[in-house]
């Protein structure tokens, strides 16, 4: 304390100036929503919405155009249905609750706002299930809302007014029905309401029981009756309103034809004879000469009754579209040219749990489009991410590249839906996300944008002979060929071999190399290769242990490379794989490209390996002798679980498909057991208090060897007049091991070997696990990235002054003079507050990166007062804390995520300028930012019409509905600090944003001009 | 190399004592089997400082750190017996010297009390005792109850001394509620309490913590609005020097419901003789407090004792003086908390060296005078600079 007094004057001005460039923000959500739950597609402004279980809803449009919104409380939504053209939405809830969110302009941008909620107007002490909405349906001018109720009633809500003013009960619909149809007493819930595509005096409406009653709302009679006998599931009534198609729960369906009222198909079971499963959801369309129908499920119960599949037929083509996930919905596209009467399906859109999948339906084959949002980032679980900043131009066109390879066989067509316009700015820098994932997959996104865009996909199973190597005899071949599946989608939670999985990623933006250590102590050194080759994979093993007998490794074992030429497509190749003995998973991980070195550290030990000459050049072995737990490898319990998961579900499907007449003997046997254990587990039983021990860290304690960190660094770690390159390692118990390089000189690089030798060994009296480590030279900026210096784009250190070594600990940050390794500065968090440190990264604040690929973190932007380096960490009570360097006092801190959030927590990754991404469910990273010169957030506008535009339905001249914006707007006019950035950009960038605003003109809109034909 | 070097050293035969006059260092040794009597070691203590005719003080830094005097040939030998294998010694002009510094954690740095922190009641100055009486013997408290002249009856700080001592804390905290007396009435809040004490551990053979105090502070910051968690990680971060403010569960039948911000609700009203007690509502008997109030033996002003005694171990081409140290250090066992406790001394002498010159012609001065008294240790010295694994400690 009384050195905080002492320390005053001109380090708190700056400190000062530090805390202006802290702001937080909480600004884009990327991947794919949680348990989505519905779906809606506006035609008219190309926008659609999903909805989840936990009540959000964000409706997309085009790429970079998103509202999100989200109830309070947490309900599910059932339905989401769009008002056409106006930009509102209704959403039917579970608690039968029905809302109208509207899209409003705020200040140039739109955001989704909550504006009525609607319930079913009934008499006090009705039962729920009058007051229960169980069908929804806007009418085609979107000023009425027919809601059709389980106790079979529809009501009819003016939404102009708010005004419920008609009301078909199922008495009067009775009483309406010729006798011959009256059979049973009810009809039961409404199923589904459909407004005559024709006229919109009349609906169809659907009763549960199968009948279905086309009403006149005018004349309040019965216009016509359609007596399906089976449970109905859904209602399509086709656009040119000639026929109805409606689907039933035993998989079947049948077309009703309006205009010949003699015509009366029989239902159609597809996939027959044996009983099959409920049709969801049923589109029949007339297309040129030819019917187009689109269905979800009815697949036949007992062989594929666990698909989850949707059926495309058109002419003779016929494809069941096999998902990884439930169908939750699907829409489709209409591409069909006004004044037309027939109905061109152009895309269907199918939400399924876990993804969004997309397939164009105009290219022969209908091959899949690849969305430009929602992309699944968990189709394998995410094990890490890594986040690199300010990619070179040359290294992002060739992994650009790359990717473009690997989507061929995907449609090129374009995005369809593009409603709304997006006034973020253009990307400023080329960031890339890069995410590891349990199937030892790794994939880089693009992290620059609003949206975050899939770019590259790069597997390293093919290097490892796996599992999946041995397949068991697939069953396609007895599946047979019917019905016509084809697998979609990229969601597969299951992975071959967890030890696949990839736990760290190290990317060398400069000289493009890649090294990934995974689960199995493997690491591999990847390089970026135009085409595709096929080489020999080299291992080279380094035994942590030291060949220390006493341990012995009881975990999993090692992989197993593939021997002779392994052949691999275009893009990262691993040139060789170093594997670390015993093969625990990886924890640490560092590449330095400009010396060729490679450091990956275990929960034993730490290893330096030479990629130039390819040898290992030292190991270090940091394990206590007593820990038995680091020798056991948690991993080998987590394999059995999940391999026995995936051949308990192959054997339920095997069960399915051949015979199940049999009970099993054991259900019997376990169910009495069961009960047994119920009354085995009395109410008395006391719940242990909830207790923690206070205990000191302890060496004895288990992992304390583990290695968490290492960094390479050009400092002084022997004497303050000779510099020279090191390697520091931090473990689990509040060791920081230094090593001194001797590195060759470039030409003798080749032949002299590498020597490693002992420089320091610091042991944190606190003991807590080191998190970081970084040198900050002597104007206390970090050390530049490897490489940073040679291409110009940082400057060199400072060499003169002293250098200072940063050490973040859980508990606290220290600082200490190199090299004597005096302490200078350090910060107490655990012990003054009790949070502890979950993530900390080094972070510049100030000019946002500019857009030149030479803005690297922003150092070398000229303007040196205004970029500002600051130490960001993550506390496990979810608090993002900002410290000023090297005084490290706490300059900001926010509140990000709840402290029970712990994958959020141990997900979290910052970027250089200040941004971080953190999973907020297992498919969605919520994108956050403390600078306030950096941030990421969407900016876009959707301009509805207003409903009386639409009232009167025939618009003879239908003006573009989403591109009135001023070409200054379109620019993007992000308020702060921005202004600048525009004043940078050329004449000839703004014409061309101008026109390229200008020339995206919405498509035409079909149902509109339908309804003036007739 | 540094294991084979560590091995070598322990098991020498003789001890290297480095002994501290003022600013001076001198190092000789002497063999650890025949060490010979007091009165030749005082007065190779006397040669070497060249100040033959001076009184001095001698003592020596025992391996939890505390200095001790070296007065007769008893304590001698313990300190003989007892160096592993270095024997610091601090040599003391008997006019000037300083009793005080003998004691539990005297060769740490002072520091200020605790009772600048937020949260407590007014602190005043209080005159330092100056103790007329002999010299502290080999002994060592485990926990005191401090600022007893601050705080509220009803509360108690205790201090507990880990450092030094193998044994664990030993407690377990739970989740609770406490009443409290308000302004406005009494009211529930959340608190932490301590819940178990593990038989032989610190905590319980101190005597000063019972099963259900409430705990109120960690090292003078309030834990009230912390989780169970944070407060653990708390006392974690603290534990090498915890001090924890209680308020005794047996107190609380007392009257004692303020609450340590708000001195003024320490009402005297009969309601406030309501436990505090918690969870199931019951008053649970505390057990027997021993002799309760029981001042510390020692001072408490160093009671923030903290220091920055991370420990770094030089490796290479250090210098001389730095690696005779860091042998020392490394000799001090695997587990290096005694050396750490230390460590701030130590920090000064290298700083003192420095300040001296370069620390390699010191050395060189070393050897030189200390031919004399030590003969093997120049060789012995010369031998270990071509190994590595130094250690400087701060």
């Amino acid at each position: 304390m009384i050195r905080f007094l002492r320390r005053t004057g001109g380090e708190n001005q700056r400190d000062k100036a530090l805390k202006d460039k802290f702001e937080f923000n909480k600004t884009v959500q990327h991947g794919f929503p949680h348990q989505p739950s519905a779906l809606a597609y506006d035609q008219v402004l190309q926008i659609m919405a999903i909805g989840t279980k936990n009540g959000s809803i964000t409706i997309y449009g085009a790429p970079g155009v998103e509202f999100s919104a989200r109830y309070k409380e947490v309900v599910s939504i059932m339905q989401l249905h769009f008002l056409p053209g106006q930009g509102r939405i209704v959403a039917l809830l579970d608690n039968s609750l029905i809302s109208l969110w509207e899209v409003l302009d705020k200040g140039g941008q739109s955001e989704l706002s909550h504006k009525q909620d609607f319930t079913i107007p009934c008499q006090p002490g009705a039962l729920p299930s009058v007051t229960r909405p169980t069908a929804l349906c806007v009418s085609a001018a979107g000023d009425k809302l027919y809601i059709g109720s389980e106790a079979g009633s529809v009501h009819v809500l003016q939404l102009s007014s708010s005004q419920f003013d008609d009301v078909l009960s199922q008495e009067g619909a009775l009483q309406s029905l010729p006798e011959e149809y009256r059979v049973g007493k009810a009809l039961g819930a409404v199923e589904a309401i459909r407004e005559d595509p024709r006229a919109s005096t009349s609906i169809l409406v659907g009763y549960t029981r199968g009948l279905l009653l086309l009403w006149d709302l005018n004349r309040r009679s019965l216009q016509r009756c359609l007596p399906g006998t089976q449970q109905l599931e859904s209602v399509h009534w086709s656009p040119s309103g000639q026929q109805v198609t409606c689907s039933y729960s035993d998989g079947s369906y049948q077309v009703w034809s309006l205009d010949d009222s003699e015509e009366q198909r029989v239902p159609s079971l597809l996939y027959g004879p044996y009983p099959c499963k409920a049709i969801t959801k049923i589109q029949r369309f007339i297309t040129s000469g030819c019917t187009f129908v689109v269905f979800s499920g009815g697949m036949p119960r007992a062989s594929f009754g666990d698909r989850h599949c949707v059926t495309v037929m058109h002419e003779h083509e016929h494809v069941a579209f096999d998902f990884t996930s439930r169908v939750v919905d699907f829409f489709t596209v209409s591409g069909a040219k006004p004044g037309t009467v027939l109905d061109e399906p152009k895309v269907l859109v199918v939400l399924v749990e876990e993804e969004l999948v997309a397939i164009d339906l105009m290219a022969p084959g209908w091959p899949s489009l690849t969305p430009p949002y929602l992309a699944s980032l968990h189709s394998s679980a995410i094990t890490c991410s890594h986040h690199v900043s300010a990619i070179p131009s040359k290294l992002w066109e060739r992994i650009v590249a790359c990717g473009v390879q690997q989507k061929e066989k995907h449609s090129s067509a374009e995005w369809p839906i593009n409603g709304g316009v997006m006034k973020s700015q253009k990307r400023t820098s080329r960031d890339l996300l890069l995410t590891g994932h349990e199937d030892g997959s790794v994939r880089f996104w693009d992290a620059s944008g609003v949206a975050l865009q899939p770019l590259y996909k790069l597997s390293t199973a093919s290097v490892f002979v796996t599992e999946a190597d041995q397949p068991e005899p697939i069953q396609e071949t007895d599946e047979g060929h019917w019905p016509p599946f084809r697998k979609v989608g990229c969601f597969d939670p299951y992975s071959d071999d967890p030890r696949l999985g990839i736990q760290k990623i190290s990317l060398c933006k400069f000289s493009g190399q890649l090294a990934l250590a995974g689960s199995a102590g493997q690491v591999l050194l990847m390089e970026l290769n135009d085409e595709s080759t096929e080489h020999e994979i080299n291992t080279y093993t380094m035994d942590l242990l030291e060949e220390n007998e006493t341990f012995r490794w009881k975990g999993h074992d090692r992989l197993i490379i593939r021997s002779g030429p392994v052949p691999l497509p275009a893009g990262y190749q691993p040139q060789l794989v170093v594997q670390a003995m015993p093969p625990a998973s990886l924890t640490a991980l560092a590449l330095q490209a400009e010396w060729h070195l490679l450091a990956f550290g275990t929960s034993h030990g730490f290893g330096l390996f030479d990629c130039h000459q390819r040898k290992s050049v030292l190991t270090k072995c940091t394990l206590h002798p007593n820990d038995a737990l680091a020798l056991e490898g948690p991993l080998s319990r987590v394999k059995s679980l999940k391999k026995s998961l995936r051949q308990s579900f192959r054997r339920m499907r095997k069960s399915r498909t051949t015979a199940r007449k049999r009970p099993d003997p054991t259900t019997k046997v376990r169910e009495a057991n069961a009960r047994l254990a119920e009354q085995d587990l009395p109410g008395e039983v006391e719940l242990a208090p909830v207790q923690r021990r206070v205990e000191a860290r302890s060496p004895d304690d288990s992992f304390t060897g583990m290695v968490k960190c290492l960094y390479f660094a050009d400092t002084f770690l022997r004497d303050g007049s000779h510099h020279g390159p090191s390697l520091w390692a931090g473990t689990n118990a509040g060791v920081v091991y230094a090593y001194s390089l001797e590195i060759p000189t470039p030409e003798h690089r080749n032949e002299q070997p590498i020597h490693a030798r002992f420089g320091k060994e610091i042991q944190l009296m606190h003991r807590a696990p080191v998190l970081a480590l970084a040198v900050l030279d002597g104007k206390s900026s970090p050390l530049p990235e490897p490489l940073e210096v040679l291409h110009d784009l940082a400057k060199s250190p400072d060499l003169h002054g002293h250098h200072s070594l940063l050490i973040v600990s859980e508990e606290q940050f220290k600082i200490f003079m190199l090299p004597k390794v005096n302490s200078k500065h350090k910060f107490k968090l655990t012990a003054t507050e009790g949070s502890r440190i979950r993530k900390a990264s080094l972070v510049w604040l100030g000019t946002p990166p500019s857009g030149n690929s030479a803005g690297t973190s922003g150092i070398v932007t000229g303007n040196d007062e205004a970029v500002e380096t600051c130490l960001v960490c993550l506390t496990n009570q979810g608090d993002v804390h900002g410290y000023s360097l090297p005084s490290l006092r706490l300059q900001a801190r926010f509140s990000c995520m709840r402290k029970e959030d712990v994958t959020g927590i141990s997900s979290c990754v910052f970027t250089h300028a200040g941004q971080g991404f953190y999973l907020i469910s297992p498919s969605q990273f919520e994108r956050f930012s403390v600078s306030a010169a950096s941030v990421t957030e969407l900016l876009c506008s959707l301009q509805p019409r207003e409903p009386e535009a639409i009232h009167p339905l025939p618009i003879p001249e239908y003006s573009p509905t989403v591109n009135q914006v001023k070409p200054e707007d379109a620019v993007g006019t992000k308020k702060r600090g921005r202004v600048m950035e525009n004043a940078l950009l050329t004449d000839s960038r703004v014409l061309e944003e101008i026109q390229e605003t200008l020339n995206a003109s919405p498509p035409i809109k079909v149902d509109i001009d339908m309804n003036q034909n007739h | 190399m540094a294991k084979n070097h560590r091995g070598q050293t322990r098991h020498g035969s003789e001890i290297e004592v480095k002994s501290k006059f003022g600013a001076e260092f001198r190092r000789f040794s002497i063999v650890r089997a025949k060490p010979g009597r007091f009165d030749e070691f005082y007065q190779l203590v006397q040669h070497v400082h060249r100040v033959p005719t001076s009184e001095l003080i001698v003592g020596y830094a025992d391996i939890h750190g505390d200095l001790l005097p070296i007065n007769n040939d008893d304590n001698f030998f313990k300190a003989v017996s007892t160096a592993a294998p270095l024997l610091r010694v601090i040599v003391q002009r008997k006019e000037d010297a300083d009793y005080n510094a003998f004691g539990t954690n005297s060769t740490l740095r002072k520091r200020k009390g605790l009772t600048g922190f937020p949260g407590l009641l007014k602190t005043h100055e209080r005159p330092r005792p100056t103790r007329d009486i002999s010299l502290p013997q080999d002994f060592r408290p485990v926990s005191s109850i401090i600022d007893v002249d601050i705080l509220p009856e009803t509360v108690r700080r205790v201090k507990l001394y880990k450092q030094g001592s193998d044994r664990p804390l030993g407690f377990y905290i739970r989740d609770g509620t406490s009443l409290r007396v308000t302004p406005r009435g009494i009211e529930k809040a959340p608190a932490v309490f301590i819940s178990r004490l593990v038989p032989g551990g610190l905590a319980e053979s101190t005597g000063l913590i019972a099963v259900n105090d409430e705990v109120l502070e960690v090292n003078g910051i309030e834990v009230a609005g912390k989780t169970l968690d944070q407060v653990t990680d708390m006392m974690v971060a603290n534990s090498r020097n915890l001090i924890i403010t209680v308020r005794p569960v047996n107190q609380r039948v007392a009257g004692g419901g303020g609450t340590l911000t708000s001195p003024a609700a320490v009402v005297t009203t009969t309601t406030t003789t309501m436990t505090t007690r918690s969870t199931n509502g019951l008053l649970l008997p505390g057990p027997p407090e021993p002799g309760s109030y029981v001042i510390g033996n020692f001072t408490d002003v160093d009671s923030e004792a903290e220091s920055d005694d991370d420990v770094i171990i030089e490796g290479g081409a250090g210098s001389l003086a730095e690696r005779i140290t860091a042998e020392a250090s490394e000799m001090e066992g695997p587990n290096g908390e005694a050396w750490l406790h230390s460590g701030n001394d130590q920090g000064r002498w290298s700083s003192e060296q420095a300040l001296n010159g370069s620390a390699r012609s010191e050395a060189v001065q070393h050897r030189v005078e200390s031919t004399a008294g030590a003969t093997a240790y120049g060789g012995h010295q010369r031998h270990s600079m071509e190994e590595d694994g130094t250690v400087i400690t701060l």
